[in-house]
């Protein structure tokens, strides 16, 4: 019995959502009786590797070259295979960013193994591993229990904490043969100090309450004063206001931030879906009943236009 | 080209959904189904491909007879044949993974769409098992995609950014909402897809690697507090951010 944990190295940095992996997979390893390991694939990882030690990791697979710069996913395909294999895993966990959903279930194909995705809770009973998914975008959620191992687990990132918790740390270089039939040619980062909404602590979402485009810009600047994501409903982002990038909801991100304000947003089922894990939920809006206020723990009634720049001069005091 | 679209059908996402009183699935009962809206984006994307390259579309789905609607929804769309894998099996998705390759393996297709994700379950998995199962690159959550001569050049929303990804011919890709406006079924297509004839093979079950214990509900949340109306509830609502929810400083 052993974990093996997937980090993700993306723009030169360890994602944060690795070291969450890495803090289950220690909890796992201990549940199930074995070693937790870990396997990355990048540039420069001596950089990360004491991060990669001091949340868990007994042997830290690494593949180490500058052509790795960027993501080739034959690649890091294959280095988890491979580590899997030597490690003789028998759980996989990686962390369900963009790259994880896609890297996941090609791990699990390779590895004839079942794959739960998207994970907000894990554990063993008896050699079994027990896990929580949300579904319909977390109008309800699925507990599953294995029947088999190896099985591979994606953990969702922002939903479980990271932990320093010390393994050995001997790290162990592979030589990996693959052929690269995708690559990334090229990446390009957001804007200046963006914060992405999937990955932020702090989101400020507006919707149709803002009446005009232009006018998130109020959301913008309550945003920068947070240091705060935008974020942004359906409707908005249909009538093409905002960004996909930006929506929050069951056609866009799940978000579970520490504070979500909703501005002019009503709360459609479907918006609700993606954001009521938030730990602290604020509502303005000019409908004293809208399904919104439902959700949220603290409501102001009234026009968004007047109340945003109001709120933002008090935060700024 | 050769085109394949693998579809499901989902319910409305702005359905209210129930558990069944065994709480081991959902009460399917009363709701309005709809083609998985990535799968909207994936047939729009083949729908586009084939009609500037002389290709034929094939829309696959896999499952109980009711999957049929979602072949004729994508039939409906534009797609010229469609394909029913009949299977009855667990809920697994290398098991349907599985299914969707060996039934798809031999028809020499070049490009295979699908939606980066299914709205019901919110897996995003089959699109890269069935790619990983055929040996071929996946490109998975694409909102920009070019198809050139033996290879696609495709971009992604990714945490913080976008990448530019290049694969090789055939290739998977997965649709993200943004790569293209999906087109309303026209009434002749409408009445094409309630004749068009679609072809059946039966699907191996395989076996579940998990099995559901339970299903259950969000915790709801506690009843939260009007603070006040307008501008003048500003100021109060900040002192409880501050001092009670603590979550600002």
């Amino acid at each position: 019995m052993s974990v093996l944990v997937y980090c993700e190295v993306s723009g030169g940095s360890l994602k944060k959502a690795s070291l969450e992996a890495l803090t289950e997979g220690k909890k796992l390893a201990g549940a199930l009786g074995g070693s937790m390991n870990a396997v990355v694939v990048g540039s420069g990882l001596d950089a990360h590797l004491d991060a990669i030690k001091n949340h868990g990791a007994d042997k830290i697979f690494t593949v180490d070259a500058a052509d790795h710069d960027n993501y080739i996913p034959e690649a890091h395909l294959t280095a988890v295979v491979d580590a899997a294999s030597q490690a003789s895993a028998t759980v996989c966990l990686i962390p369900a960013t963009v790259r994880g959903h896609e890297l996941a279930p090609r791990v699990a194909v390779k590895l004839d193994a079942g794959l739960i995705e998207d994970v907000t809770g894990l554990g063993a009973e008896g050699g079994t591993v027990v896990s929580t998914r949300p579904e319909y975008a977390g109008k309800v959620y699925r507990t599953l229990k294995s029947n088999a191992l190896p099985m591979v687990v994606s953990t969702r990132p922002n939903n479980f904490d990271a932990v320093a918790d010390p393994g050995a740390g001997e790290q162990v270089d592979l030589t990996i043969d693959y052929t690269a039939k995708a690559k990334v040619v090229e990446t390009r980062k957001a804007g200046g100090e963006k914060i992405d909404v999937a990955e932020a602590d702090r989101i400020v979402g507006g919707g149709r309450g803002l009446k005009e485009p232009e006018n998130f810009k109020l959301i913008e600047d309550l945003a920068d004063t947070l240091g705060a994501a935008v974020g942004a409903s359906r409707p908005v982002v249909d009538s093409g206001w905002r960004p996909h990038s930006e929506q929050v909801g069951q056609t866009g991100k799940v978000v579970a931030p520490t504070l979500y304000i909703a501005v002019g947003i009503s709360g459609a089922i479907q918006h609700l879906a993606g954001m009521t894990t938030s730990k602290t939920i604020v509502a303005i809006n000019k409908d004293a009943d809208a399904p919104i206020f439902k959700v949220a723990d603290y409501g102001v009634v009234g026009d968004a236009l007047e109340i945003l720049p109001a709120l933002n001069a008090e935060l700024k005091k | 080209m050769n085109i394949a679209v693998l579809v499901k059908l989902v319910p409305d996402t702005a359905a209210m959904i129930r558990l069944n009183a065994e709480k081991s699935g959902i009460e399917t009962r009363d709701l309005n189904w709809v083609l998985n809206p990535y799968d909207e984006y994936a047939a729009e994307e083949a729908l586009a491909l084939a009609e500037k390259n002389c290709g034929e579309v094939t829309a696959v789905a896999c499952g109980t007879e009711n999957m049929v609607d979602a072949l004729r929804k994508t039939i409906a769309m534009g797609a010229n044949n469609a394909m029913l894998i009949k299977r009855d099996g667990p809920y697994d998705q290398l098991a349907t993974a599985k299914a969707f390759a060996n039934a798809i393996k031999d028809r020499g297709f070049d490009m295979i769409f699908t939606g980066y994700k299914s709205t019901d379950d919110d897996s995003t998995a089959i699109g890269p098992m069935v790619a990983t199962l055929l040996g071929l690159p996946c490109v998975a959550e694409v909102n920009k995609l070019d198809v050139g001569d033996g290879t696609v050049t495709a971009e992604r929303n990714i945490e913080g950014g976008v990448e530019v990804i290049e694969a090789t011919m055939p290739c998977m890709i997965t649709a993200q909402k943004g790569l293209n406006e999906p087109r309303y079924p026209k009434l002749k297509g409408i009445m094409m897809a309630k004749k068009k004839v679609i072809e059946e093979i039966d699907g191996e079950i395989g076996t579940a690697q998990a099995t559901t214990t339970v299903m259950s509900y969000q915790a709801e949340r506690p009843a939260g507090k009007i603070v006040g109306e307008g501008v003048e509830a500003v100021g109060e609502l900040v002192r409880l951010l501050r001092e009670e929810a603590k979550v600002i400083e």
